[in-house]
Protein backbone atom coordinates (compact mmCIF):
# COMPACT_ATOMS: atom_id res chain seq x y z
CA UNK A 1 0.00 0.00 0.00
CA UNK A 2 0.94 3.10 -0.56
CA UNK A 3 1.46 5.80 1.99
CA UNK A 4 -2.31 6.89 2.83
CA UNK A 5 -1.51 9.85 4.41
CA UNK A 6 -0.08 11.48 1.48
CA UNK A 7 -3.37 10.23 -0.76
CA UNK A 8 -5.58 11.54 1.74
CA UNK A 9 -9.12 12.74 0.15
CA UNK A 10 -11.20 15.64 0.74
CA UNK A 11 -12.81 14.17 4.82
CA UNK A 12 -16.12 15.92 2.89
CA UNK A 13 -16.35 12.96 0.67
CA UNK A 14 -15.92 10.48 3.73
CA UNK A 15 -18.17 10.09 6.61
CA UNK A 16 -16.31 11.13 9.21
CA UNK A 17 -17.33 8.54 12.24
CA UNK A 18 -18.78 5.31 13.17
CA UNK A 19 -21.38 4.17 12.96
CA UNK A 20 -23.29 5.76 10.69
CA UNK A 21 -27.35 5.77 11.04
CA UNK A 22 -29.84 5.00 7.96
CA UNK A 23 -32.31 7.73 8.47
CA UNK A 24 -34.86 5.46 7.98
CA UNK A 25 -33.84 2.86 10.79
CA UNK A 26 -32.67 5.19 13.10
CA UNK A 27 -35.92 6.49 13.48
CA UNK A 28 -37.74 6.47 17.07
CA UNK A 29 -40.74 7.62 18.58
CA UNK A 30 -39.69 10.81 20.35
CA UNK A 31 -40.74 10.15 24.16
CA UNK A 32 -38.68 6.84 23.56
CA UNK A 33 -35.90 8.45 22.28
CA UNK A 34 -34.30 10.39 25.28
CA UNK A 35 -34.74 7.28 27.54
CA UNK A 36 -32.70 4.89 24.82
CA UNK A 37 -30.45 8.66 24.72
CA UNK A 38 -30.02 8.09 28.76
CA UNK A 39 -29.23 4.28 28.46
CA UNK A 40 -26.50 4.31 26.02
CA UNK A 41 -24.74 6.93 28.00
CA UNK A 42 -24.88 4.76 30.93
CA UNK A 43 -23.73 1.71 28.68
CA UNK A 44 -20.70 4.10 26.74
CA UNK A 45 -19.67 5.37 29.92
CA UNK A 46 -19.38 1.76 31.99
CA UNK A 47 -17.67 0.72 29.32
CA UNK A 48 -15.00 3.93 28.60
CA UNK A 49 -14.53 4.22 32.83
CA UNK A 50 -13.72 0.54 32.45
CA UNK A 51 -11.54 0.75 29.88
CA UNK A 52 -9.32 3.67 31.01
CA UNK A 53 -9.21 1.18 34.70
CA UNK A 54 -8.08 -1.69 32.20
CA UNK A 55 -5.62 0.57 30.75
CA UNK A 56 -3.93 1.72 34.13
CA UNK A 57 -2.12 -1.41 33.81
CA UNK A 58 -0.46 -0.79 30.70
CA UNK A 59 3.64 -1.60 31.12
CA UNK A 60 2.85 -2.58 34.75
CA UNK A 61 0.87 -6.04 35.05
CA UNK A 62 2.26 -8.42 36.70
CA UNK A 63 3.82 -10.03 33.52
CA UNK A 64 4.04 -8.97 30.36
CA UNK A 65 0.85 -11.10 28.57
CA UNK A 66 -1.32 -9.33 30.75
CA UNK A 67 0.30 -6.56 30.08
CA UNK A 68 -0.71 -7.15 26.33
CA UNK A 69 -3.99 -8.64 27.38
CA UNK A 70 -5.14 -5.78 29.73
CA UNK A 71 -4.28 -2.97 27.24
CA UNK A 72 -6.58 -4.73 24.45
CA UNK A 73 -9.35 -5.38 27.04
CA UNK A 74 -8.91 -1.69 27.06
CA UNK A 75 -9.15 -1.01 23.92
CA UNK A 76 -12.21 -2.61 22.87
CA UNK A 77 -13.82 -1.48 26.50
CA UNK A 78 -13.07 2.49 24.70
CA UNK A 79 -14.10 1.03 21.21
CA UNK A 80 -17.38 0.21 22.50
CA UNK A 81 -17.70 3.22 24.32
CA UNK A 82 -16.56 5.16 21.38
CA UNK A 83 -19.52 2.97 19.43
CA UNK A 84 -22.16 4.02 22.22
CA UNK A 85 -21.35 7.46 22.26
CA UNK A 86 -21.47 7.74 18.72
CA UNK A 87 -25.13 6.18 18.49
CA UNK A 88 -26.37 8.36 21.33
CA UNK A 89 -24.59 11.46 19.44
CA UNK A 90 -27.16 10.32 16.24
CA UNK A 91 -29.95 10.62 19.03
CA UNK A 92 -29.15 13.84 20.49
CA UNK A 93 -26.70 15.65 17.98
CA UNK A 94 -24.12 16.00 20.79
CA UNK A 95 -20.29 15.64 20.01
CA UNK A 96 -19.26 12.19 21.30
CA UNK A 97 -15.35 13.49 21.98
CA UNK A 98 -17.10 16.09 24.07
CA UNK A 99 -19.62 13.42 25.37
CA UNK A 100 -16.32 11.00 26.73
CA UNK A 101 -13.95 14.01 27.68
CA UNK A 102 -15.93 17.07 27.92
CA UNK A 103 -17.66 16.61 30.93
CA UNK A 104 -17.23 17.28 34.72
CA UNK A 105 -16.31 14.33 36.83
CA UNK A 106 -19.58 14.48 38.25
CA UNK A 107 -21.69 14.34 35.28
CA UNK A 108 -20.63 10.90 34.62
CA UNK A 109 -23.11 8.09 34.47
CA UNK A 110 -20.96 4.93 35.03
CA UNK A 111 -21.86 2.25 37.25
CA UNK A 112 -20.95 2.96 40.80
CA UNK A 113 -18.51 -0.84 40.92
CA UNK A 114 -16.32 1.37 38.69
CA UNK A 115 -15.86 4.30 41.41
CA UNK A 116 -13.32 2.34 42.90
CA UNK A 117 -9.57 2.55 42.03
CA UNK A 118 -7.14 0.51 40.48
CA UNK A 119 -5.81 -0.69 43.63
CA UNK A 120 -3.25 -4.05 43.21
CA UNK A 121 -3.80 -7.15 40.65
CA UNK A 122 -6.60 -9.02 42.57
CA UNK A 123 -8.57 -6.31 43.07
CA UNK A 124 -8.76 -5.22 39.49
CA UNK A 125 -9.11 -9.25 38.44
CA UNK A 126 -12.26 -9.33 40.80
CA UNK A 127 -13.88 -5.74 39.54
CA UNK A 128 -13.60 -6.92 36.30
CA UNK A 129 -15.00 -10.27 36.62
CA UNK A 130 -17.78 -8.68 37.99
CA UNK A 131 -17.92 -6.12 35.78
CA UNK A 132 -17.90 -8.63 32.91
CA UNK A 133 -20.37 -11.12 34.05
CA UNK A 134 -22.91 -8.49 34.97
CA UNK A 135 -22.08 -6.65 31.43
CA UNK A 136 -22.72 -9.82 29.69
CA UNK A 137 -25.97 -10.73 31.05
CA UNK A 138 -27.35 -6.85 30.51
CA UNK A 139 -25.99 -7.00 26.79
CA UNK A 140 -28.15 -10.14 26.42
CA UNK A 141 -31.27 -8.17 27.39
CA UNK A 142 -30.37 -5.62 24.61
CA UNK A 143 -29.15 -8.06 21.89
CA UNK A 144 -32.83 -8.09 20.70
CA UNK A 145 -33.70 -4.15 21.11
CA UNK A 146 -36.34 -3.23 18.76
CA UNK A 147 -34.46 -0.33 17.71
CA UNK A 148 -32.04 -2.43 15.04
CA UNK A 149 -28.74 0.49 15.74
CA UNK A 150 -28.73 -0.64 19.27
CA UNK A 151 -29.33 -4.19 18.60
CA UNK A 152 -27.01 -4.72 15.93
CA UNK A 153 -24.42 -2.52 17.83
CA UNK A 154 -24.49 -5.06 21.10
CA UNK A 155 -25.12 -7.94 18.77
CA UNK A 156 -21.06 -7.24 17.88
CA UNK A 157 -20.22 -6.06 20.99
CA UNK A 158 -21.21 -9.30 22.71
CA UNK A 159 -19.10 -11.43 20.37
CA UNK A 160 -15.82 -9.16 21.69
CA UNK A 161 -16.92 -9.57 25.57
CA UNK A 162 -16.78 -13.08 25.09
CA UNK A 163 -13.28 -13.85 25.02
CA UNK A 164 -13.23 -11.01 28.04
CA UNK A 165 -15.45 -13.21 29.98
CA UNK A 166 -12.87 -16.05 29.20
CA UNK A 167 -10.31 -14.44 30.70
CA UNK A 168 -11.59 -13.11 33.54
CA UNK A 169 -13.02 -16.54 34.50
CA UNK A 170 -9.57 -18.19 33.97
CA UNK A 171 -8.19 -15.38 36.06
CA UNK A 172 -10.80 -15.70 38.91
CA UNK A 173 -10.01 -19.12 39.31
CA UNK A 174 -6.04 -19.06 39.11
CA UNK A 175 -6.17 -16.41 42.07
CA UNK A 176 -9.04 -18.73 44.03
CA UNK A 177 -7.08 -21.48 43.54
CA UNK A 178 -3.45 -19.94 43.71
CA UNK A 179 -2.61 -20.61 47.32
CA UNK A 180 -2.41 -18.25 50.64
CA UNK A 181 -1.67 -14.96 49.62
CA UNK A 182 -3.75 -14.76 45.94
CA UNK A 183 -6.51 -16.31 47.42
CA UNK A 184 -6.55 -14.02 50.95
CA UNK A 185 -6.59 -10.79 47.95
CA UNK A 186 -8.73 -11.86 45.77
CA UNK A 187 -10.96 -12.30 48.96
CA UNK A 188 -10.51 -9.22 50.60
CA UNK A 189 -11.07 -7.13 47.22
CA UNK A 190 -14.59 -8.96 46.77
CA UNK A 191 -15.02 -8.31 50.30
CA UNK A 192 -15.10 -4.58 49.37
CA UNK A 193 -16.32 -4.65 46.07
CA UNK A 194 -20.11 -7.12 47.27
CA UNK A 195 -21.80 -3.98 47.96
CA UNK A 196 -21.28 -2.91 44.28
CA UNK A 197 -21.75 -5.97 42.50
CA UNK A 198 -25.61 -5.16 40.76
CA UNK A 199 -24.58 -1.50 40.11
CA UNK A 200 -24.48 -2.32 36.94
CA UNK A 201 -28.15 -3.00 37.09
CA UNK A 202 -29.27 0.24 38.28
CA UNK A 203 -32.98 1.25 36.56
CA UNK A 204 -32.80 4.05 33.90
CA UNK A 205 -35.77 6.61 34.85
CA UNK A 206 -37.07 5.57 31.76
CA UNK A 207 -36.99 1.83 32.20
CA UNK A 208 -40.71 1.70 31.83
CA UNK A 209 -40.74 3.22 28.06
CA UNK A 210 -37.66 1.00 27.38
CA UNK A 211 -39.53 -2.32 28.30
CA UNK A 212 -43.12 -1.09 26.90
CA UNK A 213 -41.07 -0.69 22.90
CA UNK A 214 -39.20 -3.78 23.63
CA UNK A 215 -35.59 -2.07 23.69
CA UNK A 216 -35.16 -3.75 27.36
CA UNK A 217 -36.05 -7.07 27.55
CA UNK A 218 -36.16 -7.77 30.87
CA UNK A 219 -36.46 -4.90 33.80
CA UNK A 220 -32.87 -4.38 35.44
CA UNK A 221 -33.95 -5.92 38.70
CA UNK A 222 -34.84 -9.09 37.36
CA UNK A 223 -31.68 -8.99 35.16
CA UNK A 224 -29.81 -8.14 38.70
CA UNK A 225 -31.15 -11.43 40.39
CA UNK A 226 -30.56 -13.97 37.43
CA UNK A 227 -26.71 -12.42 37.78
CA UNK A 228 -26.74 -12.57 41.44
CA UNK A 229 -27.61 -16.48 41.43
CA UNK A 230 -25.06 -17.04 38.56
CA UNK A 231 -22.37 -15.59 40.68
CA UNK A 232 -23.17 -18.00 43.27
CA UNK A 233 -22.75 -20.79 40.87
CA UNK A 234 -19.33 -19.66 40.46
CA UNK A 235 -18.15 -18.69 43.50
CA UNK A 236 -19.97 -21.44 46.06
CA UNK A 237 -17.58 -24.23 44.05
CA UNK A 238 -15.12 -22.34 44.93
CA UNK A 239 -16.06 -22.07 48.05
CA UNK A 240 -16.17 -18.11 47.90
CA UNK A 241 -18.49 -16.76 50.39
CA UNK A 242 -21.27 -14.17 49.36
CA UNK A 243 -23.47 -11.94 51.70
CA UNK A 244 -26.40 -13.71 52.55
CA UNK A 245 -28.78 -10.73 50.84
CA UNK A 246 -27.95 -9.23 48.02
CA UNK A 247 -27.10 -5.95 47.79
CA UNK A 248 -29.46 -2.89 46.86
CA UNK A 249 -29.17 -2.52 42.56
CA UNK A 250 -31.77 -0.04 42.69
CA UNK A 251 -29.32 2.36 43.56
CA UNK A 252 -28.23 5.08 41.16
CA UNK A 253 -26.21 6.33 38.67
CA UNK A 254 -25.94 9.81 39.98
CA UNK A 255 -23.90 10.98 42.85
CA UNK A 256 -23.64 13.22 45.53
CA UNK A 257 -20.08 13.88 45.90
CA UNK A 258 -17.95 11.96 43.16
CA UNK A 259 -15.61 8.97 44.40
CA UNK A 260 -12.31 9.92 45.18
CA UNK A 261 -10.75 7.18 42.65
CA UNK A 262 -12.67 7.86 39.74
CA UNK A 263 -11.94 11.74 40.17
CA UNK A 264 -8.64 10.68 40.12
CA UNK A 265 -9.09 8.92 36.78
CA UNK A 266 -10.68 11.67 35.56
CA UNK A 267 -8.19 13.61 36.24
CA UNK A 268 -5.94 11.49 34.41
CA UNK A 269 -7.93 10.93 31.13
CA UNK A 270 -8.76 14.44 30.89
CA UNK A 271 -5.09 15.66 31.08
CA UNK A 272 -4.38 15.39 27.79
CA UNK A 273 -7.31 17.13 26.05
CA UNK A 274 -7.33 19.92 29.09
CA UNK A 275 -3.58 20.48 28.31
CA UNK A 276 -4.17 22.26 24.98
CA UNK A 277 -8.74 23.03 25.01
CA UNK A 278 -9.70 22.69 21.27
CA UNK A 279 -7.07 21.23 19.56
CA UNK A 280 -7.21 18.67 17.24
CA UNK A 281 -4.87 16.26 16.02
CA UNK B 1 -21.86 -11.82 1.01
CA UNK B 2 -21.01 -9.57 -2.54
CA UNK B 3 -19.34 -11.71 -5.29
CA UNK B 4 -15.56 -11.83 -4.82
CA UNK B 5 -13.83 -11.29 -7.90
CA UNK B 6 -14.66 -8.54 -10.79
CA UNK B 7 -16.16 -11.16 -14.12
CA UNK B 8 -13.44 -11.33 -17.33
CA UNK B 9 -13.08 -8.24 -19.23
CA UNK B 10 -13.80 -5.70 -16.64
CA UNK B 11 -9.81 -4.93 -15.59
CA UNK B 12 -8.79 -1.36 -15.61
CA UNK B 13 -8.27 0.09 -18.79
CA UNK B 14 -5.88 2.71 -17.70
CA UNK B 15 -6.62 5.45 -15.25
CA UNK B 16 -6.96 8.09 -18.53
CA UNK B 17 -10.24 6.32 -19.67
CA UNK B 18 -11.34 5.65 -16.35
CA UNK B 19 -11.34 9.53 -14.97
CA UNK B 20 -13.62 10.73 -17.64
CA UNK B 21 -16.61 8.68 -16.07
CA UNK B 22 -18.63 9.92 -13.33
CA UNK B 23 -20.07 6.40 -13.01
CA UNK B 24 -18.09 3.30 -13.05
CA UNK B 25 -19.31 -0.40 -13.42
CA UNK B 26 -20.63 -2.55 -10.54
CA UNK B 27 -17.44 -4.90 -11.12
CA UNK B 28 -14.46 -2.17 -11.69
CA UNK B 29 -14.92 -1.31 -8.33
CA UNK B 30 -15.13 -4.62 -6.74
CA UNK B 31 -11.56 -5.13 -8.63
CA UNK B 32 -10.84 -1.72 -7.00
CA UNK B 33 -11.96 -2.86 -3.51
CA UNK B 34 -10.00 -6.67 -3.89
CA UNK B 35 -6.63 -4.36 -4.60
CA UNK B 36 -7.10 -2.62 -0.97
CA UNK B 37 -4.94 -4.57 1.91
CA UNK B 38 -6.12 -4.41 5.53
CA UNK B 39 -3.22 -2.05 6.78
CA UNK B 40 -2.43 -4.61 10.09
CA UNK B 41 -2.48 -7.54 7.72
CA UNK B 42 -0.35 -6.09 4.30
CA UNK B 43 -1.14 -8.23 1.14
CA UNK B 44 -4.66 -9.75 2.19
CA UNK B 45 -6.73 -7.57 1.06
CA UNK B 46 -10.65 -6.23 2.79
CA UNK B 47 -12.40 -8.36 0.34
CA UNK B 48 -10.88 -11.49 1.09
CA UNK B 49 -11.27 -10.83 4.49
CA UNK B 50 -14.74 -10.42 3.99
CA UNK B 51 -15.40 -7.16 5.09
CA UNK B 52 -17.25 -5.40 2.01
CA UNK B 53 -20.79 -5.71 3.21
CA UNK B 54 -22.28 -4.08 0.13
CA UNK B 55 -21.44 -1.87 -2.69
CA UNK B 56 -24.33 0.58 -4.56
CA UNK B 57 -23.25 2.25 -7.72
CA UNK B 58 -25.58 4.79 -8.92
CA UNK B 59 -25.57 8.07 -11.33
CA UNK B 60 -22.33 10.11 -10.29
CA UNK B 61 -22.29 7.90 -7.04
CA UNK B 62 -20.83 4.99 -5.25
CA UNK B 63 -21.32 3.93 -1.43
CA UNK B 64 -19.73 1.27 -0.39
CA UNK B 65 -20.64 -0.39 2.98
CA UNK B 66 -17.63 -2.02 5.29
CA UNK B 67 -18.35 -4.13 8.34
CA UNK B 68 -15.62 -3.63 11.34
CA UNK B 69 -13.76 -6.93 12.54
CA UNK B 70 -13.83 -5.40 15.68
CA UNK B 71 -15.36 -2.28 17.42
CA UNK B 72 -12.64 -0.86 18.10
CA UNK B 73 -10.26 -1.74 15.74
CA UNK B 74 -7.81 1.44 15.40
CA UNK B 75 -7.55 0.72 11.61
CA UNK B 76 -10.80 1.22 10.77
CA UNK B 77 -10.02 5.01 9.70
CA UNK B 78 -7.19 4.14 7.76
CA UNK B 79 -8.96 1.47 5.65
CA UNK B 80 -11.80 3.91 5.24
CA UNK B 81 -9.68 6.66 3.52
CA UNK B 82 -7.72 3.84 1.88
CA UNK B 83 -10.71 2.84 -0.15
CA UNK B 84 -11.80 6.52 -0.41
CA UNK B 85 -8.60 7.23 -2.24
CA UNK B 86 -9.13 4.16 -4.45
CA UNK B 87 -12.61 5.14 -5.39
CA UNK B 88 -11.12 8.92 -5.86
CA UNK B 89 -8.35 7.19 -8.10
CA UNK B 90 -10.46 4.99 -10.53
CA UNK B 91 -13.53 7.21 -10.81
CA UNK B 92 -12.93 10.73 -9.65
CA UNK B 93 -16.22 12.31 -10.81
CA UNK B 94 -18.34 10.19 -9.13
CA UNK B 95 -19.64 11.50 -4.97
CA UNK B 96 -17.94 8.23 -3.09
CA UNK B 97 -19.33 7.36 0.21
CA UNK B 98 -17.60 5.11 1.86
CA UNK B 99 -19.41 3.98 5.76
CA UNK B 100 -19.07 1.40 8.43
CA UNK B 101 -22.09 -0.12 9.36
CA UNK B 102 -23.34 -3.33 11.98
CA UNK B 103 -26.09 -4.10 9.68
CA UNK B 104 -24.88 -7.37 10.42
CA UNK B 105 -22.17 -8.37 12.83
CA UNK B 106 -18.51 -9.46 10.70
CA UNK B 107 -17.53 -12.58 11.71
CA UNK B 108 -14.15 -14.29 11.00
CA UNK B 109 -16.64 -16.94 8.68
CA UNK B 110 -16.61 -13.90 6.76
CA UNK B 111 -13.16 -14.76 5.80
CA UNK B 112 -12.96 -16.11 1.76
CA UNK B 113 -11.09 -19.39 1.05
CA UNK B 114 -8.23 -17.19 -0.37
CA UNK B 115 -8.20 -14.76 2.91
CA UNK B 116 -7.44 -17.89 5.15
CA UNK B 117 -4.33 -19.31 2.48
CA UNK B 118 -3.69 -15.01 2.54
CA UNK B 119 -2.85 -15.25 6.26
CA UNK B 120 -1.58 -18.40 6.25
CA UNK B 121 1.61 -17.27 3.85
CA UNK B 122 1.76 -14.10 5.89
CA UNK B 123 2.61 -16.33 9.17
CA UNK B 124 -1.17 -15.78 10.71
CA UNK B 125 -2.91 -18.96 11.51
CA UNK B 126 -6.05 -18.69 10.12
CA UNK B 127 -9.26 -18.85 13.15
CA UNK B 128 -10.91 -21.98 13.69
CA UNK B 129 -14.56 -23.27 14.40
CA UNK B 130 -17.73 -21.76 12.68
CA UNK B 131 -18.09 -18.82 14.38
CA UNK B 132 -21.72 -18.27 12.62
CA UNK B 133 -23.61 -20.75 15.27
CA UNK B 134 -24.44 -19.70 18.05
CA UNK B 135 -22.26 -19.38 20.54
CA UNK B 136 -18.80 -18.39 19.75
CA UNK B 137 -16.51 -20.62 19.25
CA UNK B 138 -13.80 -19.56 21.75
CA UNK B 139 -11.20 -22.64 20.97
CA UNK B 140 -7.71 -22.56 22.23
CA UNK B 141 -6.67 -24.37 19.44
CA UNK B 142 -4.70 -23.51 15.72
CA UNK B 143 -2.49 -24.75 13.31
CA UNK B 144 0.60 -24.01 13.04
CA UNK B 145 1.09 -21.52 9.93
CA UNK B 146 4.79 -22.23 9.57
CA UNK B 147 4.74 -26.61 10.20
CA UNK B 148 1.16 -27.37 9.53
CA UNK B 149 1.59 -28.73 13.47
CA UNK B 150 -1.85 -28.81 15.66
CA UNK B 151 0.38 -28.82 19.11
CA UNK B 152 0.17 -25.27 19.15
CA UNK B 153 -1.01 -23.88 22.70
CA UNK B 154 -2.70 -21.00 23.24
CA UNK B 155 0.07 -18.26 24.99
CA UNK B 156 -2.63 -15.25 24.77
CA UNK B 157 -6.00 -14.53 23.95
CA UNK B 158 -4.70 -10.92 23.36
CA UNK B 159 -2.21 -10.06 20.93
CA UNK B 160 -0.70 -7.39 19.63
CA UNK B 161 -4.05 -6.42 17.63
CA UNK B 162 -7.55 -7.03 18.97
CA UNK B 163 -8.66 -9.12 16.09
CA UNK B 164 -5.26 -11.37 16.79
CA UNK B 165 -4.20 -14.48 19.50
CA UNK B 166 -0.95 -15.68 20.41
CA UNK B 167 0.16 -18.75 20.24
CA UNK B 168 3.10 -21.02 20.62
CA UNK B 169 3.83 -24.32 18.30
CA UNK B 170 5.05 -27.18 20.39
CA UNK B 171 6.79 -28.85 17.31
CA UNK B 172 8.76 -25.85 15.45
CA UNK B 173 9.29 -23.91 18.43
CA UNK B 174 7.80 -20.99 16.73
CA UNK B 175 5.36 -18.58 18.46
CA UNK B 176 2.97 -17.22 15.89
CA UNK B 177 -0.47 -15.41 15.75
CA UNK B 178 -4.06 -16.67 15.09
CA UNK B 179 -6.82 -14.61 13.35
CA UNK B 180 -9.31 -14.61 16.45
CA UNK B 181 -12.73 -16.47 15.71
CA UNK B 182 -15.02 -14.20 16.39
Amino acid sequence: MTDVAARRPTRASVTPDVPALDSASSALPEDLRAAVAELLLTLADDEFVQGFLDSEWTGIAPMLEEDVAFSSLAQDEIGHARAFYALRSALTGEDPDELAFGRQAEEYRHCRLLDHPRTDWAFSVARRYLYDTADHVRLGALAQASWAPLGQLVAKVRREETYHLMHLDAWLRRLAQGGHEPRRRLEAALEQLWADALSPFASPAAEATLLEHGILAAPMAALAERHWEQLHAVMAPLGIAMPSTPPDPSVGRSRDAVAAGFAWLWGEFTSVRGSEPGATW
Amino acid sequence: MIELSAPQGARLEGPAKLATRTTPLRSVVLAALAEVSDPEIPGVSIVELGLVHRVDVGPGRIRVELLPTFVGCPALDVMRDAVGERLAEICPGADAEVRFTFDVPWTSDRITPEGREGLRERGFAPPVGDASAGALPVLPIAQCPYCGSRRAALENAFGPTPCRAIYYCADCRQPFEQFKSI
